[in-house]
């Protein structure tokens, strides 16, 4: 699993960039699917057919896109300003190590004016982000034939190991996809009685725009999106599990109660450890977008805890990751035809 | 390569004992005599032809870091700031901590979590801790103990044109061009210095000038530049690949007139690429060496490095070149300066 994680890991490829690592990510379902395709958005599908007709059709979600940052603009002395794609820290940014991904990669720092010629005043605030720019040791004629306005950038990589955690960039919310792969791996011998839909979804960070087309496409029956929570961390206990929570089970409007019910029932059954995560209305994940496709689809929430969550240290423990997939795995193989018998209110 | 060895290995002020075990196994071949004093400096001699008088090279070993003071119950690590680091530019970026190079993050809870006043605001470092994925204070304590130092994770790596990122390049640079200078002979005794603890004041400096009492010391360094982004052209202290940095005056030292003239004339005449450092910002060891003892007549050379004290420091190859051979001349020519 850690190797699994550590390859979608290193994968780069921010909101709307995200051809960068469809293919790999295709490769990686291919030996336990019967199907991978590509959809219009670069949604990646991979289908595992129980060989009855009519078939129910479960979807298990994550999506690919990582935060990252965009060239806006290149000064006369070839340094590089930028905007942010998807929520990102600003306040990781000064002299940071970040890929900027032009006609090749090229390494770039993170470069801001020296804190001398700073007031005081200044001193004290973060650095804005237009107070900042890549520095790629070119200058602007060398600069311009490698780099265009528009070119995605994304950050360094973290240590892995740390201690008995994981840590790296991405993992929001390439951990989920790699606990999807494990759940089709772990199905391949597995009778089913419903179609499984594995989506990896483009363009969460911006507004869960992959989950949307994905779901209206395969119009699933029952949908489980995954996804990273908050860890608790030493400045922060609120709205955060510890790491080694295990698989975290989202509740509120956005789930739908009787899956919810079903799931933490599983999870109990087979020994998985679990905690439940409220919320009051978004679940913030791309389970929002697909719990109101066409007529509406019966929609879980299943999370990560991460620490650090939007900066090039996100940090989780491998064991909740493989949580998530056991719970999944015995989730769907348990599952027959009569959904509705269960599901209904 | 030298460089990437010296700036990949770790030495935080205080804690300079592996750069110092690297470079004395370089030095040993091309020097009379090797000292090691008690704040941890090295001092190689190298014998002149004549011994009337006695000439200083100097560089420090020791990089910006942190130390840690406090370990949480739930095996979080708190730590202090070694030398002068903007607080900004700590935040998610990795570390190595102790002789066994444990891993660790600087985390800072997600953004998701923050209040808009929190988010302009840079955070204090009593509320940052490094992550080393301990289970608890006692798990952390297996692997880390109070009084450890820890450094920046920073590659080193040659990109762009003919430029190289990596962190401790000050002074490591200085170091690296110290070792190359021992391989010259001087005509009188020189004593290359490589020196301890100069981000927390100028310590081993201090000590070594007295202990040598030289005719007349270089410092070698890296300076800021700030050729970079929002600076104004007047603002420039020194712009990167301009060439080798020669101080005049600086928050510590006034360097002698015809000294610092003489570094300066002597490069242009050399064809050595050459700048004056402009702004007075800053200082060095020479701040310490000039007022040692009865006064000791002192210059500095600098390499630019564009954000200095962060993790990721860049420097242009050719401004190497440039200091090291502006040194050389100096030891050829030290006649001109020493009577």
């Amino acid at each position: 699993m850690k190797e699994l994680i550590k390859k979608l890991s290193d994968m780069r490829g921010v909101s709307g960039f995200e051809y960068r690592l469809s293919d790999k990510i295709k490769e990686l379902f291919s030996a336990y699917s019967d199907e991978v395709y590509t959809d219009k958005l670069g949604n990646v599908i991979a289908v595992k057919r129980c060989g009855k007709p009519c078939a129910k059709k479960v979807m298990i979600e994550a999506h690919c896109d990582e935060i990252g940052l965009m060239v806006k603009d290149i000064d006369k002395n070839g340094f590089i300003t930028f905007v942010c794609i998807g929520g990102v820290d600003t306040r990781i940014l000064p002299a940071l190590e970040v890929i900027v991904h032009g006609k090749r990669d090229i390494l770039g720092i993170i470069g801001a004016k020296p804190p001398h010629l700073q007031s005081a005043e200044e001193g004290k605030k973060s650095v804005k982000i237009e107070d900042m720019a890549i520095d790629v040791g070119l200058d602007y004629d060398e600069v311009i034939e490698l780099v265009s306005i528009g070119d995605s950038i994304t950050l360094p990589q973290s240590v892995g190991d740390l201690g008995g955690q994981f840590s790296g960039k991405s993992l929001d919310d390439r951990a989920s996809i790699a606990a999807l792969i494990a759940v089709f791996k772990n199905l391949q011998k597995v009778k089913l009685d419903v179609d499984v839909y594995a989506t990896v979804a483009v363009q969460e960070e911006i507004g869960s725009r992959g989950a949307k087309t994905a779901s209206y496409a395969i119009e699933p029956d029952i949908a489980v999106a995954v996804d990273v929570c908050h860890a608790i961390t030493p400045d922060n206990s609120y709205n955060a599990f510890e790491l080694g929570s295990g698989c975290i089970i989202s509740v509120g409007p956005n789930i739908h109660p009787k899956l919810q019910k079903r799931l933490s029932k599983t999870a109990k059954d087979y020994n998985i450890k679990t905690a439940l995560d409220v919320a009051g209305g978004s679940t913030g994940t791309d389970g929002w977008a697909i719990q109101v496709s066409r007529n509406g689809i019966p929609t879980a929430v299943l999370s990560i805890p991460l620490k650090y969550m939007h900066t090039c240290v996100e940090t989780l423990m491998i064991s909740d990751v493989e949580a998530v997939a056991s719970l999944l795995t015995f989730f769907i193989q348990n599952l027959d035809e009569n959904l509705e018998e269960w599901l209904c209110y | 390569m030298l460089l990437k060895k010296l700036c990949e290995t770790n030495g935080v002020s205080g804690d300079e004992g592996r750069v110092r075990r690297l470079i004395m196994d370089e030095i040993k071949p091309f020097a009379d005599e090797i000292i090691v004093d008690s704040i941890g400096n090295i001092i190689a001699l190298k014998k002149g032809e004549c011994s009337d008088k006695k000439v200083m090279l100097s560089a420090h070993m020791d990089e910006i870091g942190f130390i840690i003071k406090g370990i949480t119950d739930k095996g979080y690590l708190q730590f202090e700031t070694v030398g002068g680091i903007d607080t900004r530019v700590i935040i998610s970026k990795k570390v190595k901590i102790g002789e066994k190079e444990v891993p660790g993050i600087i985390g800072m809870k997600a953004i998701h979590l923050q209040k808009k006043e929190e988010r302009e605001t840079v955070p204090e470092i009593k509320n940052l801790y490094i992550d080393i994925g301990a289970k608890n204070k006692e798990d952390a304590e297996k692997k880390v103990e109070l009084g450890d130092y820890a450094a920046f994770d920073t590659g080193y790596q040659e990109f762009g044109n003919g430029k190289i990122k990596a962190k401790a390049l000050d002074d490591r640079i200085g170091c690296m061009v110290l070792i190359e200078a021992l391989k010259h002979k001087c005509k009188y005794d020189l004593y290359v210095c490589f020196l301890a603890q100069e981000e927390v004041g100028l310590r081993g400096a201090q000590i070594a000038s007295y202990r040598i009492k030289p005719d007349i010391a270089l410092v070698l360094e890296s300076t800021t530049c700030s050729d970079v982004f929002r600076s104004k052209e007047h603002e420039y202290s020194t712009v990167l690949g301009q060439g080798v940095a020669v101080t005049f005056m600086d928050r510590s030292t006034i360097v002698e007139r015809q000294y610092s003239k003489w570094l300066y004339d002597t490069a242009q005449k050399a064809n050595i690429p050459v700048q004056y450092k402009k702004t007075t910002m800053g200082g060095n060891d020479a701040g310490a060496i000039h007022i040692c003892g009865e006064g000791i007549k002192t210059g500095v050379l600098s390499v630019p490095c564009r954000y200095l004290h962060s993790p990721a420091g860049v420097v242009s190859k050719s401004d190497i070149k440039a200091m090291q051979d502006l040194t050389i001349l100096f030891i050829d020519r030290i006649e001109e300066l020493v009577q």
